[in-house]
């Protein structure tokens, strides 16, 4: 596999990061300690590096059209200014990515798929649009993407400010995007994340990237950045949210997902992968039949790991799919996809780990919400 | 670079062994193990008169990424187990030589064992 290196790659390299490959990207896995990261992301702020995702611009009069064709959800819908979670599904109801979707105006949207999946995202769409008067442009490629979490993360962006667009900044809403000028530059801003946090992705070519990245650490001194992917995975398992290839595959469907909200069956107009959808509802999958996603939580100290099995009076029921102690909450958390009859929260299930059962319990998601 | 510690002995499994031949000898693992797997978070030693035999897994070091066997690199009884690591392992992170040690043997038999020189030649470690 080719390895991609990032704009920021020099950046990381002198901050002492150790590296991981993720989607054929050479990405920060830490910087020292994954758990001072993720803490400092829960109490303060963390500054990611997320050029490994895609950036797809699909422009023209059916944009709107041409999404709620291409993708599971009603993209057209959605105001001017917001965003949108969704997912591009195959004919059977499989799921190629999950994705957000950031409208910019009538006839325009940011579609941003994940690190691995951008480049068979971005052909799917182009093959989508076929018989649209739509343009897909794929600029992964020169695009950076620069994200502050964590509670002081609007503090540190609006030093970068200037003082006349701060309540831009401040009246952003959660899933929304605006323009707006950054250390010195018009940058595309949003109020979007994966850690469970209030906090931005910011929207950078790449040759501005470094400069960007190194104006956030420095007036960030002191809280906590930079973080890599381990807190990054850690936080989102924490806040709930489902890692494509781990939860999410081809081989699974939103519904067992959790993700049925996601799918608009009502929108008026045909859309790939309905018919399937549909069938899968009408069928019950997730709800009464077939397995589900659910949160675990340990009881004792022993973590479930992705593919171990989920057992119920020894017999295999599930298989877990994201697993690790929560360093905010103190114990394991996993998600696991079991039968639908054992999904009720306070269900006792035991995970296997590595031969002995560990007693884990069924619980809501997310595990941790921050209070706000 | 992590740090390998002159005057002790190694494992291919990144053990560390230390003894000058007149008792047990204390066992714990390398900064070059540690900072592969990221913070620890458990770890499940061998208990005390259990006979660990060298090459063969005798417990877990859990991270908050993976779990990975530890391998006894010598064989003999397990004589003194280090509390303090099970309370808090976070310990084998902060000090891998020092307080972060994991378990003493009264050796019986020695396994394949480097020195500090051939250890960090083979796994990168600075001496």
């Amino acid at each position: 596999m080719t390895e991609n290196y990032t704009a920021l790659y020099d950046q990381h390299k002198l901050a002492g990061a150790s590296f991981t490959d993720f989607g054929g990207w050479q990405m920060p896995l830490k910087y020292k300690s994954e758990l001072s990261e993720h803490h400092a992301v829960r109490t303060a702020a963390g500054l990611f590096d997320l050029s490994h995702m895609g950036e797809v611009w699909v422009t023209g009069p059916h944009a709107a059209a041409f999404l709620d064709y291409a993708l599971v959800g009603k993209l057209s819908a959605v105001a001017v200014g917001k965003a949108k979670y969704s997912l591009i599904c195959q004919q059977d109801g499989g799921i190629i990515d999950d994705l957000i979707s950031y409208r910019r105006d009538d006839e325009k949207y940011l579609v941003v798929p994940n690190a691995g999946n951008a480049a068979v995202v971005a052909a799917e769409l182009a093959e989508r649009a076929a018989n649209f008067n739509v343009t897909v442009n794929d600029v992964s490629a020169e695009t950076s993407l620069i994200a502050v979490q964590g509670p002081n993360a609007e503090a540190i962006l609006l030093t970068l400010v200037p003082a006349d667009q701060h309540a831009l900044v401040t009246e952003l809403k959660y899933y929304a995007a605006v323009e707006v000028e950054i250390n010195g530059q018009e940058l595309l801003l949003a109020r979007t994340g994966y850690t469970g946090e209030d906090g931005f992705e910011i929207y950078v070519p790449n040759e501005d990237a470094p400069g960007l990245w190194e104006a956030l650490l420095e007036t960030g001194t002191g809280q906590g950045l930079p973080a890599g992917l381990a807190s990054r995975d850690s936080l989102r398992l924490e806040a709930g949210m489902p890692l494509y290839g781990n939860e999410l595959s081809r081989e699974g469907n939103p519904y067992a997902a959790g993700l049925g909200p996601v799918v608009s069956l009502a929108k008026e107009s045909d859309f790939i992968g309905k018919t399937a959808l549909a069938e899968l509802k009408a069928a019950g999958t997730g709800s009464t039949t077939g397995r589900k996603l659910v949160g675990l939580k340990g009881l004792g100290r022993r973590a479930g790991r992705s593919h171990y099995p989920v057992l119920k009076d020894g017999n295999v029921v599930g298989e877990v799919t994201s697993g690790q102690p929560s360093p905010t909450l103190g114990y394991p958390i996993a998600l696991a996809y079991v039968d639908v009859e054992l999904s009720e929260p306070g269900t006792a299930l035991d995970i296997d780990l590595r031969g002995k059962p560990e007693p884990f319990e069924v619980v809501a998601l997310p595990f941790y919400k921050r209070s706000k | 670079m992590s740090k390998v510690i002159a005057d002790l002995l190694y494992s291919a499994e990144h053990e560390w062994i230390a003894g000058d031949g007149s008792g047990p000898v204390s066992i714990g693992i390398t900064a070059v193990a540690t900072d592969a797997l990221g913070d620890i978070v458990y770890v499940d030693l061998p208990e005390v008169g259990d006979t660990v035999t060298a090459g063969e897994t005798c417990g877990e070091v859990e991270s908050t990424k993976s779990v990975s066997d530890l391998y006894a690199p010598v064989s003999g009884e397990v004589t003194e187990t280090n509390a303090d690591v099970v309370d808090n392992p976070e310990l084998i992170n902060s000090d891998p030589y020092g307080n972060g040690w994991l378990f003493k043997v009264a050796v019986t038999e020695n396994g394949p064992l480097m020195s500090a020189e051939e250890y960090a030649a083979a796994n990168g470690g600075e001496l």
